[in-house]
């Protein structure tokens, strides 16, 4: 039974004990259920009979909203009173790419003001692509006293002013984690905005901002805070402040550094290594922005205990990679640029036998007079050496149906496949064929698949095998591929667990989007741009589905009947009211 | 080299071609929407592969200012912009950046630049030094220094210490002189004791 479609529920007093068929008191049950932590399970036990639908909504403190627009704040409130962290995600994943309209809405205000009301003592908030005031955070800072924990990824809409405000009023403030955010980087102290007692902090992330900060305030900072778990600083760091820093945190588990292009004598180097040989305790490493690679050589020490390797700022070649991977032996998670080339993977696979997820990164994205980077041979050679590989994000220019067999073959327990083979529509380039049999060996061989992103030239019969094997998959990302409807259908139809579709420039229209009717209610959402779809279609749906919110962005000067960009998504509160005039927002009425 | 790099144009200039050559491209167009499209059904020409690196090819993509032989299709590959940007703005600064040093020599009249970031080694950078100043320098080695010759490479670090050229990794050697300059005969020894 789909929750969604239930009615809105007025939380019910709680019944007196006598008139009760329950066995246990409500307070047992909702300590019992107070114990489950998973969304999953507690949807589940929601739906068992009222009293456990009761208990769970008293017991539970975290929230967990994935689409902001598929529920009120009242609704929300009312269902969990007694919430104190909310996790939610605002825009279609492809606004980070430039494909959604800048003021199309997700602001977090709305919702603030309705927590500031009905949950008062909110400890923490974690926003992904919602667009954050100014305004906003500082009404977040003065309006909720026990406020501790602050995260926004991929977020707009503020500045360093609004950090400062939380840095001035937030008192308990453990979490302050700012990463990849459209930031209007005012430089300012917002650092300095904290107290001189202030020591509370846990975990401090600022490696997006471009601008200084205040480092004596900094240096402070981290020698007053003993529980800093998490230090993650920008790039206008140098290696010389990195150090200081570190000489007070011994007890960091992640690091995020800051250049390392700084000039060093061989007093600052050894002073350095010395430095990084008492940071045992670190199990993740970022930063290396704008890297010398001659002083690569002073991270070794600190990388004994890393599970987790972002490089993905820092150009390396495969040489200077394969030297420090030769320091990480208990890695699980590798980001890289694909700088470090086929050769940089294979030491990949020599050197990392327990790895299970690998993001290479293109540095040239958009060159593509550029024939570096990594190909199919770097991949393959990764799966030979890296058995337990489940997570993989691979950019590259040229790929083989042949290679991805291997691959899976090598690597069956993929959960989530994201290949981009960056030139839209490009065949195997050895065969000259469509890549449909590396798609269809990756969700014939993979059980588990449960993300998967598709490219280069396909046809139908890659959507054909996705319906029919990818049992699991609950999120599919498709770009410049099919053939006709049949391909859509063909997903909409077999993919039993599909949650969220998205689809940029395909010849799907009308007949595949309607094909999907009763299926929309039990997914989170569909996004389809640069397809064939028109506005009668969407029109249609939104017709025959009035609990489905049907939006259609429209590009300007383009025909009146075409629906550039559709996205479709459940919702339990309505058609939104907040939508910028280039959103229709379609009505079922 | 140059580079119109002083308002980061250059990662987002549309070319027809590499760098420097004049040939238009001969690939087609990546898929690109046109907007006019007026029936929901297919048309073949839509549908049809041209050929091994093409897919659709359209016109008149809206998203793109600019109309180039080859347009960029908007949001691929799909890259966050943070990241795009982040990228973007390092490579333009190593790009941007020139390292002219002032090189002197012992005897001559007069003192030339060069441009450090032009050369990838040692090697490199004493040719270039010996075919400006038309002498030789000879082979370096750690225990005596540049034997063989009567000159010797010296440079100026950023303490102000004159040093031998050759004992530091290259990459940091760029970023530490500031200045060269070519001694002569048992000058350019001395240094070594």
């Amino acid at each position: 039974m789909d929750p969604y479609s239930k009615r809105k529920k007025e939380l019910p007093e709680r019944p007196p004990e006598s008139t009760r068929p329950s066995p246990f008191p409500d307070e047992v049950l909702e300590l019992v259920l107070g114990l489950l932590k998973s969304n999953k399970d507690r949807s589940s036990v929601s739906l068992v009979c009222k009293d456990w639908y009761n208990a769970e909504s008293w017991s539970r403190t975290h929230v967990f909203i994935g689409n902001c627009y598929s529920v009120s704040p009242e609704i929300v409130a009312r269902r969990f009173p007694k919430i104190r962290s909310v996790t939610l995600k605002g825009k279609p994943r492809f606004s980070d790419f430039n494909l959604v309209p800048r003021n199309w809405g997700a602001d977090i205000q709305s919702w603030l003001v309705v927590f500031a009301s009905k949950y008062p003592f909110l400890e923490e908030l974690r926003l992904k692509r919602m667009t954050v005031t100014d305004e906003s955070l500082e009404f977040l800072a003065l309006n909720f006293p026990n406020f501790k924990a602050l995260s926004l990824l991929s977020c707009d809409g503020f500045s360093t002013d609004g950090l400062a405000a939380i840095a001035t009023h937030c008192k308990n403030l453990t979490e302050l984690d700012i990463q990849e955010n459209g930031i209007d980087d005012k430089s300012g102290n917002w650092l300095g905005c904290l107290p001189e007692n202030f020591s509370s902090l846990e975990v401090l992330n600022f490696a997006n901002l471009n601008s200084d900060v205040n480092f004596d305030a900094l240096e402070r900072l981290v020698s007053r805070c003993k529980s800093l778990k998490v230090l993650k600083v920008n790039k206008n760091i140098s290696l010389e402040q990195l150090q200081r820093l570190l000489v007070c945190t011994p007890q960091l588990t992640e690091l995020g550094t800051g250049s390392i292009s700084q000039e060093l004598t061989e007093r600052q180097y050894t002073e350095l290594e010395n430095t990084f040989k008492h940071c045992k305790n670190l199990d993740t490493l970022s930063g290396l922005w704008e890297v010398m690679t001659p002083y690569l050589p002073v991270l070794y020490p600190a990388c004994t205990n890393l599970t987790f390797l972002n490089l993905s700022y820092a150009a390396l070649q495969g040489l200077e990679l394969a030297n420090l991977l030769r320091h990480c032996p208990q890695l699980r998670r590798l980001w890289v640029l694909d700088t470090v080339e086929d050769k940089g993977l294979e030491a990949v696979g020599s050197n990392c036998p327990l790895l299970e997820e690998l993001r290479v990164f293109p540095a040239d994205p958009f060159d593509e007079e550029i024939v570096h980077g990594v190909t199919e041979a770097g991949f393959v050679a990764v799966s030979y050496g890296c058995r337990r590989l489940h997570y993989v994000l691979y950019f590259c220019r040229q790929m083989t149906n042949a290679a991805v067999a291997t691959i899976v073959q090598n690597c069956p327990n993929f959960t989530h496949f994201r290949l981009c083979i960056m030139n839209p529509g490009q065949p195997d380039y050895m065969t000259n064929e469509p890549m449909d049999e590396a798609f269809g060996a990756v969700v014939k061989t993979c059980s588990k698949l449960q993300r998967l992103s598709v490219s280069g030239l396909l046809t139908d019969l890659t959507f054909e095998y996705v319906g029919r094997y990818a049992k699991n998959l609950e999120t599919l990302s498709v770009a410049f591929a099919g053939t006709s409807d049949w391909g859509m259908q063909c997903v909409l139809g077999g993919c039993t667990k599909l949650r969220k579709l998205e689809i940029r420039d395909c010849p799907f229209g009308n007949a595949a989007l309607l094909s999907g009717l009763e299926k929309y209610e039990s997914m989170r959402s569909l996004w389809m741009s640069s397809c064939n779809v028109t506005m009668n279609g969407c029109r249609l749906l939104a017709r025959e589905m009035p609990r489905l919110n049907v939006e259609v962005m429209k590009e300007e000067g383009s025909d009146d009947s075409q629906a550039d960009k559709v996205y479709v998504y459940r919702s339990v509160a309505g058609p939104r009211r907040d939508a910028p005039p280039s959103v229709l927002t379609l009505s079922g009425i | 080299m140059a580079y119109e790099g002083d308002l980061n144009l250059k990662a987002t200039e549309l070319r027809l071609g590499l760098p420097g050559s004049d040939e238009p491209r001969k690939k087609s167009t990546p898929s690109v929407r046109s907007n006019k499209r007026a029936s929901p059904e297919i048309s073949e020409e839509s549908r049809t592969r041209s050929n091994s690196s093409a897919s659709i090819a359209e016109n008149g993509d809206r998203d793109i200012c600019a109309p180039p032989a080859k347009a960029q299709v908007v949001g691929w590959p799909p890259i966050r912009s943070y990241r795009k940007n982040c990228f973007q703005t390092q490579q333009n600064e190593a790009e941007g950046t020139c390292m002219y040093v002032k090189v002197s020599v012992d005897g001559a009249p007069y003192l030339r630049k060069i441009d450090l970031k032009v050369y990838k080694s040692y090697p490199e950078l004493l040719k270039a030094l010996e075919n400006m100043f038309k002498l030789t320098i000879g082979e370096y080695s750690e225990r005596e220094g540049y034997n063989g010759s009567n000159y010797s490479p010296t440079y100026e670090d950023k303490d102000g210490d004159w040093m031998l050229v050759g004992d530091v990794p290259w990459e940091m050697f760029i970023y530490s002189c500031k200045r060269l300059r070519i001694v002569r005969g048992s000058e350019g020894r001395g240094l070594r004791h």
